[in-house]
């Protein structure tokens, strides 16, 4: 194999699963979770990896059922690396910064009492990717946008601009 | 220490996962918030908590968690417990959370290595 094709292959998608999330739908963000991570140890990832990707997935799935009610959370599986894309209509997110804080939440009564609202979810998303990204305009929706690799020797290529799309 | 031990330690029942009760268990994690679980319990520690929903067992699948002890005697309802196909054991011990936790430490379980800050 050609060296040219190597680096094609390593973009084209393995596998792409699509959660749909609907308002007040909280056992999804779990199901989403499990489901990712099932696929994921199938494909024979590594376990710290798995973990990692079906932490960012439950979280991100849980903001959309929490703070904007309807989206979507993708995970898209390239050889090289995986990216979770979470897309919602809900109502954005301020102050982006804040958000980031841990500890800062704005989770509603019915959300805490099921154990949310630690204001962790986002801290610890960035935590567990190589890159975490937010698009978020109030009254028009929030993407998120994280990205794990697989491979040390990948990760390097990924900064210096080489893969990453 | 195994989690048969643990369950003798705790006076508990053993609500599931009847045979994983061999595993071994270094490190627990004590904590009623779902995001805290996630962001600070390392894998293969024992999750205690008093919260009792689907979501603390999706959770203690995603972070990998070697077991679930519930608190105070609180039992997730059957239906949850039953949809529980990952093989992780629960656990109910009518200790509180404090206790629980001391007579864990006191036996040579310590907190989960992530707790420390990074
Ligand atoms: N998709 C989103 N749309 C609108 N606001 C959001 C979204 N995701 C996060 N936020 C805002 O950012 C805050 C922090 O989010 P984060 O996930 O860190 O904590 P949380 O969801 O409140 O609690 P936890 O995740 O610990 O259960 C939220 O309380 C909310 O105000
Ligand atoms: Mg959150």
């Amino acid at each position: 194999m050609s060296e040219m094709n190597e680096t094609e292959n390593i973009h084209k998608p393995r596998l792409t699963m699509h959660f749909k999330v609907e308002e007040e739908d909280f056992i999804i963000a779990g199901e989403a979770a499990s489901k990712t991570k099932k696929a994921l140890q199938q494909l024979g990832l590594k376990q710290e990896i798995v973990k990692n990707i079906a932490i960012i997935v439950y979280e991100a799935a849980m903001n959309i059922v929490i703070h904007a009610n309807y989206g979507e959370v993708q995970v898209i599986i390239v050889p090289a690396y995986v990216t979770v894309i979470a897309q919602d209509k809900g109502g954005g997110i301020p102050d982006v910064d804040l958000a980031m804080q841990e500890g800062y939440s704005t989770a509603p009564i019915e959300a805490q009492e099921m154990g949310f609202g630690a204001g962790m979810g986002l801290p610890n998303m960035k935590k567990c990717s190589d890159i975490m990204h937010i698009e978020t305009q109030v009254g028009v929706g929030t993407t998120l946008k994280a990205t794990i690799y697989l491979h040390q020797s990948d990760a390097k290529q990924v900064e210096t601009g080489a893969m990453y799309v | 220490m195994t989690l048969s031990d643990i369950q003798t330690i705790l006076n508990a029942e053993v609500l599931c996962g009847h045979d994983a009760m061999d595993r071994e268990v270094q490190t627990a994690f004590a904590c009623d918030l779902i995001s805290e679980m996630l962001a600070y319990a390392g894998s293969e520690t024992l999750l205690i908590t008093s919260l009792i929903n689907t979501h603390v067992i999706h959770t203690a699948e995603v972070m990998d968690a070697v077991g679930v002890v519930f608190v105070g005697g609180k039992k997730p309802a059957d239906a949850i417990i039953n949809a529980n196909y990952t093989g992780i054991p629960l656990l109910s011990t009518p200790y509180l959370l404090y206790k629980c936790s001391g007579l864990l430490f006191s036996n040579g379980i310590e907190g989960c290595k992530r707790e420390t800050t990074e």
